[in-house]
């Protein structure tokens, strides 16, 4: 894009895309496996009569938690600390990676076994722990591919998406030593298993993020598919649960709707294979030493924004990824965040503030088709917050740029289009100029290519010629 | 640490200014238009649920009463399980002789490597749901605690008829007052463990037990 108003600024979404839609063998992973799952996925819902009924009491579930956060905070905190549990509470990234790391560091380990969680992702956990010598091991199947490759996630919920079959095996070889495997998932998982095995019967310390917490009874539930969720959370003798601030449910029987919602919009599944629900401490049954560390970082911003708000009633689906015309052709990378797709594209740019251009690049990655809004389980409409979030860039560059972002050629194009719509004159006498000038650039119908400033608009589309006569004017000259 | 706390929820108060002053979270309404209870009853209820946690590649056989402690030991033989994890509470009329019960003890509780190196677990269970066709686990008696239904790599969990509900609703709303009085941890089993990160394609058997077989016992 044009100028860089900072050094630090990451690569906007237009420039990572670019070099992404370049990769032949990405795109036709993430193709492939994004039809596959959205087809499903329609199965799964189609089947349910009152799928549209549960969409609007999640939505309205999430609506009362939002508008109530901090009554239904300190309830939680109360639940789970009657429960046995004990409850942290982190403004930012930092504070939450420090927390984390004293807690780990008392139990006097090197090793801790993760499920996938993307909120350790958001705070770069593994790193903060790696910093003071302590390792974390991913054991969803898909994080430990990534963290095997050194790679980064470009799913929510299958963060090695990017990755196919071939490209695992040789990874597992290399990585693993095993000498002989073929590419069959089946044999990948076996040996994923036995990897895995070893560090699940000694680990000390577990770490998990949450789906759901309700503030009620201090329930906490992990949705997963694999069993390396009931490992984490039932092994270790302590277990550290990270968790957005917006995760919460208020009652047990709120699960009905959201046990409903998530694993038909995420797996297409009827229901996933493994839930587990825990309320604090049990005695003789699981960890015996429980932590909950409530995480801000950016959230509250979102809260604020009235528009924006319902980006938190999100419960990581992915439904609105692999339905994106976008995210299908780009992946996830592309997003620079561990929030991809349209979801991304609206929570980064809240959680981060506007001020980075790869940042404020984001909420651009969309054609506002609107398939993510008619997917999403919370009914979280997505185009709205991306227009709403693009007129926010727009008036945080007039703000800061001065009279110097009044001379931008968008900005002056915007005006005197503005002033053309404005007055019917303008507009008709707009028209019979173009008529006039278009007819150097058509070609057999179509214009494919406009000079200068308007090049930008025929770069990736064509467009039709205005015709010879507009309505008004046929009406006009039938009354003559 | 309290700092944070006041912080997060001066924040929270903050961004929630245009909330009135005295509205209640109940007054933000919640429609619940969804189903909360089934419409099925008797054999067709059972028969949807034996149906749906099949289409999961579980092993499901449906038996009477009587012929529990028989179709266990064909059922083991048939898996090749000797060493059977039994949890406490779990009726011992039910196992054959021809398996070799590990008896899992709260005065003496079975390590993790030895609940690894056992052939199986059976378990009876607290609720099932014909609609996803998921068994529910609450750690009561003939269950045991999470770790038993978890390390061995075969899973076989009985389910009396008049266990099964029909939709997820009825589920949660049978485990309200527990959940409030007891707070039991709770595990929802549907189908063996699976995995669809490879190129999203279902691959049965991860890291739970990879065989699991359901009966589902009529009186």
């Amino acid at each position: 894009m044009k100028k860089k108003n900072s050094k630090k600024s990451s690569p906007t979404f237009q420039e990572s895309a670019k070099a992404y839609l370049e990769n032949t063998q990405l795109r036709r992973n993430i193709g492939h496996a994004t039809h596959t799952i959205r087809d499903k996925r329609k199965q799964a819902v189609d089947e349910m009569p009152d799928w549209e009924d549960l969409r609007e009491a999640g939505s309205n579930i999430k609506q009362r938690v939002m508008r109530h956060m901090d009554k239904y905070l300190l309830q939680l905190e109360e639940s789970v600390q009657q429960a046995g549990g004990v409850v942290h509470w982190a403004k930012d990234a930092k504070e939450a990676n420090r927390i984390i790391v004293d807690l780990v560091k008392e139990q006097q380990v090197e090793e801790v076994v993760k499920v996938k969680s993307i909120t350790t992702d958001e705070i770069k956990l593994n790193k903060a722990l790696a910093d003071e010598g302590v390792q974390a091991l991913e054991t969803d199947l898909a994080e430990l591919i990534v963290q095997l490759a050194e790679d980064e996630p470009s799913h929510i919920l299958v963060p090695a998406i990017h990755k196919n079959r071939a490209e695992i095996r040789e990874l597992f070889k290399k990585k693993l030593e095993k000498a002989e495997l073929s590419d069959r998932p089946e044999d990948l998982a076996e040996a994923a298993r036995l990897y895995l095995r070893k560090k699940f019967l000694s680990a000390k310390v577990g770490i998990s993020g949450g789906n759901f917490a309700v503030a009620e009874t201090g329930t906490i539930s992990v949705v997963e598919s694999e069993g390396n969720g009931r490992m984490c959370t039932t092994l270790p003798d302590t277990l550290i649960t990270v968790m957005g601030i917006e995760k919460l449910i208020p009652t047990w029987r709120d699960f009905e709707v959201f046990m409903q919602l998530l694993p038909r919009s995420a797996t297409a599944e009827r229901m996933n294979p493994y839930n587990s629900f825990w309320t604090g401490v049990t005695q003789g049954d699981g960890p015996q030493e429980f932590h909950l560390v409530l995480l801000d970082n950016g959230r509250t911003n979102v809260l604020a924004d009235e528009v924006g708000r319902q980006t938190l009633n999100c419960i990581r689906c992915s439904a609105c990824l692999n339905v994106c015309p976008v995210y299908e052709r780009t992946g996830g990378h592309a997003y620079n965040s561990v929030y991809p797709g349209p979801i991304g594209a609206i929570l980064t740019p809240q959680l981060k503030g506007l001020k980075d251009d790869g940042v404020a690049s984001l909420p651009y990655a969309s054609s506002l088709c609107g398939a993510c809004y008619e997917v999403c389980p919370v009914k979280i409409n997505i185009p709205e917050v991306l227009v709403h979030l693009r007129g926010k860039i727009v008036d945080e560059k007039k703000r800061k740029g001065g009279f110097k972002a009044k001379l931008d050629e968008e900005h002056i194009g915007m005006k005197l289009m503005a002033r053309t719509f404005k007055k019917r004159s303008r507009y008709e006498r707009a028209q019979r100029w173009a008529r006039v000038g278009q007819g150097l650039f058509e070609k057999n119908g179509t214009i494919s290519k406009l000079p200068g400033e308007l090049s930008g608009w025929t770069a990736m589309r064509d467009i039709k010629p205005i015709p010879d006569q507009t309505f008004r004017e046929w009406w006009r000259s039938r009354d003559e | 640490m309290s700092d944070s706390k006041d912080e997060i929820l001066g924040r929270v108060r903050n961004a929630l200014k245009n909330v009135p002053e005295n509205e209640h979270p109940e007054d933000v309404s919640v429609s619940r238009a969804y189903l909360q209870e089934g419409s099925l009853t008797g054999q067709k209820l059972v028969s949807l649920f034996a149906r749906r946690t099949g289409e999961y590649k579980a092993k499901v056989r449906r038996i009477k009463k009587e012929e529990l402690k028989s179709t266990i030991s064909v059922a083991c033989r048939e898996q090749e399980v000797k060493r059977l994890v039994i949890p406490p509470g779990f009726p011992p009329e039910w196992l054959p002789d021809s398996v070799e019960p590990v008896h899992d003890k709260p005065e003496e509780p079975l390590t993790h490597q030895e609940l690894d190196e056992s052939d199986g677990v059976i378990t009876t269970c607290a609720l099932a749901i014909a609609q996803t066709g998921s068994i529910i686990l609450d750690a009561g008696e003939g269950q045991g605690r999470r770790a038993l239904t978890l390390l061995p790599d075969y899973h076989l969990c009985i389910v009396r008829e008049d266990q099964v509900v029909e939709l997820v609703p009825e589920a949660f709303v049978h485990f309200d007052q527990q959940i409030k009085e007891e707070g039991s941890p709770m595990t929802f089993i549907s189908g063996p463990s699976a995995t669809s990160d490879i190129e999203l394609n279902r691959v049965e058997g991860v890291h739970g037990p990879r065989r699991l077989e359901v009966f589902i016992v009529g009186s």
